[in-house]
C-alpha cells in the first residue's frame, strides 16, 4: 500500500509539477525511498552556487533544498558567490582538497580539474533515460574524455534583445535571420540614432558569447576537434571584417563594457539592440513597462556556415572526490533534476534558465509569454565552449583569457590589422594548448 | 636555601654542560631566541609563499594539479608574449606617473597642512578620506564616473554645451590609462601627505627661525632645511608608495578588468587572470615572479637614492 502510494505520488508529481505546491516534503520523502543513492548517515553537505539573478529562482531552489534535507536527514548549507568568483573558489577547493562538497558554476569549470570531480556517470545516465537525450552541448560540458564529471543543470540563453519600434523604423518587420541582414539592421539603427551595442570588453558572459557566435557563424574556430590551432584562417578573417563592420554601428564605449553595461544602457533607453539573457526584459517589466512592451528577443542569425552557432552559458554542478558523502551529493543532484522539482524551479527562474535535455515535460514558462519563447532554444542550439573541440581545461583557459574577444577588440579598435589580430590569438592559443 | 639559590644562578663549568644547556643559558643566544618567533612568522608567511611562487613558475602546475618541473618554459613563452610585455609597459607607466604625481601633490599638501590654518585637525582628517574608503568602493565610484554612457563628467559637459556626445573614458587605451592613473593618484595622495606631514613636524622650528634671521628665502629654507631633513621619511614613504602602486590590483580589476584590449592590464591583474581565472598557476606565478626584479630595482632606487647622508647633513653628494 505504501509502495503504491509512493509510486502514484511520484508519478503524479512528475506529471503535474505537484512538488511546487504544498506537498513538496511528501514527494521528497517518497523520492528518497525510491532513490538509487542512499545518503550516508549523518551527512552534511555544503553547496557553493552562483548568485541568483532572479529572486524567485533562489527561493524555489531553497525550498527544494529544504525538502531534500527533511526527507533524507542530510543537512545542507548553501552559499552564493558572484559569477566571477565561483571559478577561483572552486579551483582553490580542488587544489587544497577542502571546501564545499559541491559547486554549481559556469561554463566548463569542472574541466579545469577533472581528476578532482566525483564521477557522475550513474546520475547522468539515469537522468538521460528519463528525460534524455542530453543536448550535445550539455554532454560536452558534463564530460571530459568520455567520462561524466559534472551534471549540466541548465543553460542560460543569451539572445539579441531589441526594441521593436527601432527595428521597424530601420526598415525591418521581422528580426533578420542571417548575418547579412543583421548587419543591415545595425546600420539602419545607427542611421536613426538608435544604436546597437555588444560588449567587446572583458565581459565573461556577454562578450564571450557574441564574439564566439560571430567567429563560428563564419566557420572560424580557435582549435579543431584534435586541439590543433586553426584560428589563423580565411574564415576568421571574414569574421573579423564582419565584426568590424558591426562595431562601426555600435554605441561608443563597448570596448570597455562588462557584463552589466549593456543592461544599464538598454534600460535607460540609450541602447536599442544588444545580447543578453532574459534579465533585461524581467527588469523592464518591473521598472519600465514601456520598454518591456516595445522589446522582444530573437534567435541569433545564421551565418555563412548555414547552421546555428550560438554560444550559451551553461551551469554545470559538480561534487568533489574529497567529499565524505558522495552518495548524498549524487542523491541531491538527482533530486533537483527530477522533473517534479526541476520544472517548478525552472518556472520560478522566469525564463532565465532552460533545460539541458530534450524530453523534460514542457515548461509553461516558455508559452506564458511569447517573448520568452526563444530562450527555450538555448540548450538545443548552443555549441559547447570548445566549438569543434572537446571541453577541456584548455578551452576553459582560452575563454577565461578572452582570446577570441581580445582578437575582435584589437582589430575593431585598430590596435592590430587582420593578420596581427589573428596572429596574436594564434600565439595565445599556442601558449594555452601547448601540450595538447 | 640561599646557598642553593646562589649555586643555581652560578654558571656551571662549560665542560660539564650539554650543548643544549649552553644554548639555553648563553647570553649571545638570547637574541636568537627573541628573534625566533619573528623569523618563524616571516618565514611562514613571507619567505615560504615567495619561494613557493618562484618554484611554481618553473612548473606547469594547474589549479588542482601539482605539475612538474619544466625549467624556464613559462618564461620563454612570456618572452614572446605581446600581452605580457604590454602589461610590463603598463605597470611601469602606471607606477612611474602615479608615484611622481602622488609625491608632488602629497608633498605640497603636507606643506600646506603644516601651516597654521583654521580647523587644522579637521582638515587633516578630511584629507585622509580617500585613503580610508575601501579601494573597491572608490574603484566602483570611478567606474561610474568614467562610464561610457553614464559618466557624470560627460553628462555635465554635454549639458554645458561643451561636447556633443559622451566621452569614451575607459574605451580608448590612452584615456583608460589616464583614468586608472588618476584614480590611483586620488587614492594614494593622502597616505603620502599625512606621512610627510608627520615628518615635517619633527623638523625643529629653531632651524627655520635661524634661517629666517639669516635672510634665507622660502625656497632656500625648503631646499636647504626641509627637504634634507625630510629625506629619510621620503625614502620610506616612496618605497611603500612604489610598492603599492606597482602591485596594484583592485583598482584596475574593478574599473577595467585590464581592458580595453589589455591597455590597462598590469602584471598583477594579468597574473591573476592567467593563474587563477585561466587555471595556469605556473604561468601566473611566472608573471608574478617577473615582478620581483622590478620591485627590487624600485626599492633600490628609492632607498639608496634617497639615503644620502652627506646631503642631509648639509654637505655635497659625490
Amino acid at each position: 500500500m505504501t509502495v503504491l502510494d509512493r509510486r502514484s505520488l511520484l508519478a503524479g508529481a512528475a506529471a503535474t509539477g505537484l512538488a511546487a505546491g504544498g506537498d513538496l516534503l511528501g514527494f521528497a520523502r517518497a523520492w528518497a525511498q525510491e532513490s538509487a543513492w542512499k545518503p550516508e548517515p549523518g551527512a552534511n553537505l555544503s553547496l557553493l552556487r552562483w548568485k541568483r539573478f532572479v529572486p524567485s529562482e533562489d527561493e524555489a531552489f531553497m525550498r527544494l533544498v529544504d525538502a531534500f534535507s527533511k526527507a533524507t536527514g542530510v543537512k545542507m548549507t548553501v552559499t552564493n558567490e558572484s559569477f566571477d568568483d565561483i571559478q577561483p573558489k572552486a579551483s582553490v577547493a580542488a587544489n587544497t582538497g577542502q571546501g564545499p562538497d559541491m559547486v554549481w558554476g559556469l561554463y566548463s569549470f569542472p574541466a579545469l580539474f577533472p581528476d578532482k570531480c566525483l564521477p557522475m556517470a550513474d546520475v547522468a545516465e539515469s537522468l538521460g533515460k528519463k528525460y534524455g537525450p542530453w543536448y550535445p552541448s550539455a554532454e560536452a560540458y558534463g564530460k571530459v574524455k568520455g567520462k561524466w564529471i559534472a551534471i549540466p543543470v541548465a543553460f542560460n540563453g543569451g539572445y539579441p534583445n531589441y526594441r521593436i519600434s527601432a527595428m521597424k523604423k530601420a526598415g525591418f518587420d521581422k528580426f533578420p535571420t542571417d548575418t547579412a541582414g543583421f548587419l543591415e539592421l545595425c546600420r539602419g539603427l545607427k542611421k536613426n540614432n538608435t544604436p546597437a551595442g555588444f560588449a567587446l570588453g572583458h565581459a565573461t558572459g556577454d562578450g564571450n558569447s557574441w564574439c564566439h557566435w560571430a567567429l563560428w557563424s563564419h566557420g572560424g574556430y580557435l582549435v579543431d576537434a584534435n586541439e590543433k590551432i586553426i584560428i589563423n584562417s580565411p574564415e576568421t578573417a571574414k569574421a573579423l571584417e564582419y565584426v568590424k563592420a558591426l562595431y562601426e554601428t555600435f554605441i561608443p564605449g563597448t570596448v570597455s563594457w562588462n557584463d552589466s553595461s549593456n543592461n544599464k544602457a538598454f534600460l535607460s533607453g540609450e541602447l536599442y539592440l544588444t545580447n543578453n539573457g532574459i534579465s533585461i526584459y524581467a527588469a523592464a517589466k518591473r521598472e519600465n513597462p514601456k520598454i518591456a512592451e516595445d522589446m522582444d528577443h530573437a534567435l541569433w542569425p545564421i551565418g555563412p556556415v548555414g547552421k546555428p552557432t550560438e554560444f550559451q552559458l551553461a551551469f554545470p554542478i559538480l561534487a568533489y572526490t574529497y567529499t565524505k558523502a558522495p552518495n548524498a551529493c549524487k542523491a541531491f543532484i538527482a533530486f533537483m533534476m527530477d522533473a517534479a522539482n526541476y520544472n517548478p524551479w525552472l518556472e520560478a527562474a522566469q525564463g532565465y534558465l532552460c533545460e539541458p535535455m530534450k524530453n523534460y515535460p514542457k515548461n509553461p514558462v516558455w508559452t506564458m509569454d511569447p517573448k520568452n519563447a526563444v530562450f527555450a532554444e538555448a540548450g538545443a542550439r548552443s555549441l559547447a565552449a570548445g566549438g569543434l573541440a572537446p571541453v577541456t581545461e584548455k578551452t576553459a583557459a582560452a575563454l577565461a583569457d578572452f582570446v577570441v574577444v581580445d582578437m575582435f577588440a584589437s582589430y575593431c579598435t585598430g590596435r592590430d590589422d587582420v593578420k596581427g589580430a589573428m596572429r596574436n590569438a594564434e600565439r595565445a592559443a599556442q601558449r594555452i594548448f601547448r601540450n595538447a | 636555601m640561599a646557598d642553593a639559590a646562589l649555586t643555581h644562578d652560578r654558571p656551571a663549568p662549560a665542560s660539564g654542560r650539554t650543548a643544549w644547556e649552553r644554548l639555553r643559558a648563553t647570553r649571545g643566544w638570547a637574541g636568537f631566541w627573541f628573534m625566533l618567533p619573528t623569523a618563524l612568522i616571516l618565514g611562514l608567511f613571507l619567505a615560504y609563499p615567495l619561494l613557493k611562487g618562484i618554484w611554481l613558475s618553473f612548473t606547469n602546475a594547474k589549479i588542482g594539479r601539482a605539475g612538474v618541473f619544466i625549467g624556464l618554459e613559462n618564461y620563454e613563452w612570456l618572452w614572446d608574449d605581446d600581452v605580457f610585455w604590454l602589461s610590463v609597459f603598463n605597470t611601469c607607466l602606471y607606477t612611474a606617473i602615479a608615484s611622481v604625481v602622488k609625491f608632488g601633490v602629497g608633498l605640497y599638501l603636507a606643506l600646506l597642512l603644516n601651516k597654521h590654518i583654521p580647523f587644522k585637525s579637521l582638515v587633516r582628517s578630511i584629507v585622509l578620506i580617500p585613503f580610508v574608503v575601501p579601494t573597491v568602493l572608490s574603484a566602483i565610484a570611478f567606474w561610474w564616473i568614467f562610464d561610457s554612457q553614464f559618466s557624470i563628467i560627460s553628462w555635465s559637459l554635454r549639458h554645458l554645451g561643451i561636447i556633443d556626445g559622451n566621452i569614451d573614458f575607459l574605451g580608448r587605451p590612452d584615456m583608460a590609462r589616464a583614468c586608472v592613473i588618476f584614480a590611483n593618484i586620488w587614492r594614494g595622495v593622502p597616505f603620502i601627505a599625512i606621512t610627510l606631514l608627520a615628518g615635517l613636524q619633527t623638523v625643529s622650528p629653531s632651524l627655520y627661525e635661524a634661517a629666517t634671521i639669516d635672510g634665507a628665502s622660502p625656497w632656500q629654507i625648503f631646499y636647504k632645511i626641509t627637504l634634507p631633513l625630510l629625506t629619510p621619511i621620503i625614502a620610506v614613504v616612496m618605497t611603500f608608495s612604489v610598492l603599492f602602486t606597482f602591485t596594484d590590483f583592485q583598482l584596475i580589476w574593478a574599473m577595467t578588468r585590464g581592458g580595453p584590449v589589455n591597455a590597462t592590464h598590469l602584471m598583477a591583474t594579468l597574473s591573476y587572470q592567467r593563474g587563477i581565472l585561466s587555471g595556469s598557476l605556473g604561468e601566473g606565478a611566472a608573471i608574478a615572479t617577473a615582478m620581483v626584479p622590478f620591485l627590487l630595482a624600485a626599492i633600490g632606487i628609492s632607498w639608496f637614492g634617497l639615503q644620502r647622508r652627506a646631503w642631509q647633513s648639509g654637505g655635497d653628494d659625490r
